[in-house]
């Protein structure tokens, strides 16, 4: 597979967040924490539109670069995943990341960071492929059993698309293409350094 | 006949249905243009350009996930992985170098007239107690510190990634707990020793003379000479900041933004770097660098004669105060 991105076309989005209860579901996430979640941009006033955003596993990743313990890695697939095992809870990836994707259960005193959790791509861990321990600590793995990442999958209005960065593209394109409007695609410039030219 | 009526019936709700058609079109038409998606959709782009963020209304309780997008974490990242890691290498590698050259040249500062034999209290019980609580907070906090930025590049490819991890993680939480003691310490230091760390016309001449560091004199001070004065306001002024930093950052979200976290981190680290280097001076010539200067910290009784050469307005006060009292009792300090 080439390199796997996130699209939300926010035109369909209609905020039913079902993406972010399939995703708490298929990989038992912690409670207090969402991998996934639906902003509302202008809420309410003319423009509206609802975003469906999570770890967007950027090219050239900051949580990986200024993360103090080397505990990313980037697999094949462009999936930026991550060794909990490795992971001190240090809070630098989120001071890094543009989406706000990495998150971390309150463990012990004051602020204290347990073992940071976000998005997977629904990839699993680092661990072997569609084991109990890497459920335990990462959830699903379903790029493993050949589906994609269940957000996407169950989207009611094929608003968040996954797979090959540059077959969402197209599909983006072209329904923008025919029905003449498109509020970009969000998080793009930011996360790969490019956007979905129309 | 009644065939006839419902036909009739019918036709005439045809025919309505036909006139609503063909009148339609022209109120369908602007209803459509009401609501205009593409004149008045947000877009991205538009958003960062006006506010340097994204940020909307989240319907999970966790409201500050609200933040849609903050491409400020590219500039932290910029400042954690460059502008942090060479000042962190210039100031502290700067001054291991500047010292050992100081060294070279100067070599240790001796007593001129040697030992006496005599001494005299420097610093009491208490002084030296808040001295080492703070001090070993210090290296320890530094150390740890300083793992946080430079332990990927020197421990990691040393010892592996799981026992990098496991240090890492007692690091971290060494940085987090001896954060308390090492405020205290701060706060006593401030408060036993804010008294002789005034700035006064006395330390304008020691520095003049270059404080005896540069040649060979011995510039009069009292309790605390120009230098140390110095020193005690940037453990003081520096440890605030740390404090502070510190703080915000132990409690996430609890009064800060993540732009707030950015802010301190980079202030926290700034400042630790800073004050490592200067900390390194500082235990320099409290040790290595000058003769009799450790037992000021040590046993707290220095001897006279150091007394004398580096401290002498302090000498004077003290035997003054001895001479002042009756005989046969001891000075309280």
């Amino acid at each position: 597979m080439a390199r796997v991105k996130f699209l939300c076309d926010a035109d369909r989005c209609i905020e039913c967040n079902a993406c972010v209860t399939a995703c708490k579901n298929e990989n038992d996430v912690p409670w207090g924490i969402n991998r996934r979640r639906v902003v509302t941009i202008n809420d309410g006033k003319p423009g509206e539109r609802s975003v469906s955003m999570a770890c967007m596993h950027c090219t050239d990743a900051p949580c990986a670069a200024v993360c103090p313990v080397d505990c990313f890695l980037t697999t094949a697939d462009g999936v930026v995943l991550h060794n909990k095992d490795l992971c001190i809870g240090c809070g630098y990836c989120f001071y890094a990341c543009p989406f706000g994707a990495p998150q971390y259960p309150k463990v012990g005193n004051f602020g204290s960071r347990g073992k940071m959790d976000k998005c997977t791509y629904c990839a699993g861990g680092p661990e072997a492929d569609l084991t109990p321990a890497e459920y335990a600590k990462y959830g699903a793995n379903r790029l493993a059993e050949g589906k994609l990442p269940i957000c996407a999958e169950m989207c009611s209005t094929k608003s968040l698309l996954a797979g090959d960065g540059a077959i969402i593209a197209q599909i983006y394109k072209e329904r923008v293409l025919k029905r003449g409007y498109g509020s970009g695609a969000w998080g793009w410039q930011t996360a790969y350094r490019e956007t979905v030219a129309i | 006949m009644r065939i006839i009526a419902s036909l009739k019936t019918a036709l005439a709700a045809f025919a309505l249905v036909v006139t609503l058609a063909m009148v339609s079109p022209v109120s369908a038409q602007q209803s459509i243009q009401g609501v205009n998606p593409t004149a008045q959709a947000v877009k991205e782009q538009d958003l960062l350009r006006q506010l340097d963020a994204v940020s909307g209304r989240v319907s999970i309780p966790d409201q500050k996930s609200g933040l849609l997008i903050q491409p400020q974490g590219r500039e932290w990242r910029q400042f954690h992985n460059t502008t942090m890691f060479w000042v962190g290498v210039v100031s502290v590698l700067g001054m291991v170098a500047a010292l050992i050259a100081f060294y070279m040249v100067r070599g240790k500062i001796m007593i001129d007239g040697g030992f006496s034999g005599r001494t005299i209290l420097r610093f009491n019980v208490f002084e030296r107690f808040v001295h080492w609580l703070t001090a070993g907070c210090f290296i320890i906090l530094a150390l740890s510190g300083l793992n946080v930025t430079f332990g990927k590049s020197l421990l990691l490819p040393l010892i592996g990634h799981e026992a990098f991890t496991n240090v890492s993680v007692i690091a971290k939480y060494a940085h987090n707990f001896l954060a308390f003691p090492f405020m205290a310490g701060i706060l006593f230091m401030l408060a036993v020793w804010v008294k002789d760390n005034i700035p006064d016309s006395v330390d304008v001449a020691w520095f003049k003379a270059g404080g005896g560091l540069v040649g060979h004199d011995h510039p009069p001070a009292k309790k605390f000479n120009g230098g140390q004065k110095l020193i005690f306001w940037s453990v003081v002024l520096g440890g605030i900041a740390l404090s502070i930093s510190g703080v915000l950052l132990l409690f996430p979200f609890f009064a800060t933004t993540i732009w707030d976290m950015q802010i301190a981190q980079i202030v926290h680290g700034l400042v630790g770097v800073v004050l490592i280097a200067i900390m390194l001076a500082h235990a320099y010539i409290g040790s290595v660098g000058m003769e009799g200067a450790f037992d000021a910290m040590g046993s707290g009784e220095v001897d006279l004669n150091w007394a004398k050469e580096h401290h002498s307005l302090w000498v004077k006060e003290e035997e003054s105060k001895k001479a002042a009292m009756p005989k046969g009792m001891v000075a309280a300090e």
